[in-house]
């Protein structure tokens, strides 16, 4: 126990900060991708729909570790090359930050993809009707009629998400980056105590995943005001 | 004579994408390993998961006054924690304690493969015990009601109505946890498991490539995952044959 107080710094500011940064970050970006891809799929424009359903099935078919390694390896190679043989940028390097944040969100998107697909199509459909009747402009009918009702219809779904891609930033320590599941594997294994540093890496978790299910179920509450339960 | 040698910029870029599939042909035993390790650690776990769920799962339906929180408290911080941690925990973590060392279980806590299968079972039960307590919890008070009635002790009641309707409820669940746990099963190749993944790594530092080794361990978990879904698709159509709606076209045998 004193080791993990002296190591307090370095596991749970440094590392466990860069673990949260991972998580919101990604979260920001994969709620964009989801929102993209919900609107893909939903549109009237076939390629549109084929190429969100094909992100989808892909996604979720390979494992998330996977598709990291793919991206964070041959992605750089991958954009050199084509930046080297085609003149338009010299050396860029995908730091462990970017790749990771980038590939969680690439992923999670998919599943924001449904979350938010299966939300829009619960708002009924008269109501966007009647908006337009009352002389609504789209934008309007977003901000007013659509988006309250689809953070209520997305919430049980996404914090069921969110939960997942928190658990998924354990992985960026596998790229490198120095985050909490990093620095207590490597000062556990130097001090010759790995249980209790992995431990205390497993609690931060834990303490994570607590305070965001409080955090979400009191946004739920917030949002299904005004809706009777049984 | 020069440029006819020449490749363009272009074509260089398009060749160095290209899948260099000899590598995965040359090592496919490599591969081979690597699904079987997949399979069967996804398997076992799955099925020492349920062995173990099961019960927790009716202990949890039943309130039972002193295991239900104690399993709440078990399953909350299996599913609220990175299984990478948890598997990191068992394989590097245990060898910390001297009397693990020195006990009798330490030849099987040693081993990757032990270790990986020991760290997904408990996960996967603490997922399928969530599973199986909702799909408990959702049966029909009538179906108890009509089996108290008959005079069933509990054990019967529990045996022949409550759980065998309630795995049917379970299984649109247990087709993502049997998914979710392929997916997590490459966790495995981090504490040198040669499953899918490994054999991938595998190949890929043989060759000092990037590519290829993941390209193939992607397009095999892929391939593993359409079969999964596949198979349950029709599971779930030969238990779920009396609720198909019944066509005029095609009568009843």
């Amino acid at each position: 126990m004193e080791a993990i107080w002296e190591y307090r710094d370095l596991i749970f500011i440094k590392g466990g900060l860069l673990t949260v940064e991972v998580a919101v970050y990604s979260l920001i970006l994969a709620t964009i991708f989801g929102l993209l891809g919900s609107w893909a799929k939903l549109s009237k424009n076939k390629v549109a729909r084929a190429g969100a359903d094909g992100y989808t099935t892909i996604i979720r078919g390979i494992p998330d570790l996977v598709l990291m390694l793919l991206i964070f390896f041959q992605g750089q190679i991958l954009l050199n090359r084509f930046g080297e043989s085609t003149g338009l940028w010299t050396f860029v390097e995908i730091d462990p930050m970017t790749a990771g944040v980038f590939t969680i969100a690439f992923i999670m998107g998919a599943y924001y993809t449904e979350t938010f697909r299966g939300a829009f199509l619960s708002i009924p459909s008269g109501q966007i009707e009647a908006a337009t009747a009352c002389g609504m402009s789209r934008p309007l009918i977003f901000r007013r009629i659509i988006w309250p009702q689809l953070v209520r219809y997305a919430l049980p779904s996404f914090t069921n998400n969110w939960l997942v891609q928190l658990k998924t930033t354990a992985l960026v320590s596998l790229i490198g980056l120095q985050d909490i599941v990093y620095n207590a594997n490597a000062i556990g294994r130097k001090l010759r105590e790995p249980f209790t540093f992995l431990f205390a890496a497993l609690v931060f978790f834990l303490f994570l995943t607590a305070v965001s299910e409080i955090a979400l179920r009191l946004l739920e509450r917030r949002y299904s005001a005004g809706i009777r339960r049984a | 004579m020069a440029d006819a040698a020449q490749i363009s910029p272009i074509q260089d870029f398009i060749v160095s994408a290209i899948f260099d599939y000899t590598v995965v042909v040359d090592n496919y035993e490599t591969f081979l390993i690597g699904i079987w390790n997949t399979i069967t650690l996804v398997a076992l776990s799955l099925l020492f998961g349920g062995l173990l769920a099961v019960p927790l799962a009716v202990f949890r339906a039943e309130r039972h006054p002193i295991f239900s929180p104690l399993i709440w408290c078990y399953t909350y911080l299996f599913r609220g924690t990175p299984l990478l941690i948890q598997t990191f925990l068992i394989y590097y973590g245990l060898g910390q304690f001297e009397v693990i060392r020195d006990s009798f279980a330490w030849p099987v806590l040693r081993e990757a493969y032990w270790c990986a299968l020991i760290a997904f079972s408990l996960n996967s039960a603490a997922y399928q015990t969530e599973i199986f307590r909702g799909a408990i919890e959702a049966t029909p008070f009538g179906e108890v009601e009509a089996a108290k009635a008959s005079g069933m002790s509990r054990l019967t009641m529990m045996r022949r109505i409550i759980l065998p309707s309630a795995f049917r409820r379970a299984l649109p669940a247990y087709s993502n946890e049997v998914i979710f746990m392929l997916h997590g099963s490459v966790i495995a190749s981090t504490v040198t498991v040669v499953d899918i993944l490994g054999a991938g790594r595998t190949v890929n530092a043989k060759y000092y490539i990037y590519l290829e080794g993941f390209l193939a361990a992607a397009i095999l978990y892929l391939t593993l995952v359409f079969l999964i879904s596949r198979g349950f698709k029709l599971w779930e159509k030969h238990w779920h044959a009396h609720l198909r709606p019944r066509s005029a076209a095609s009568p009843a045998e």
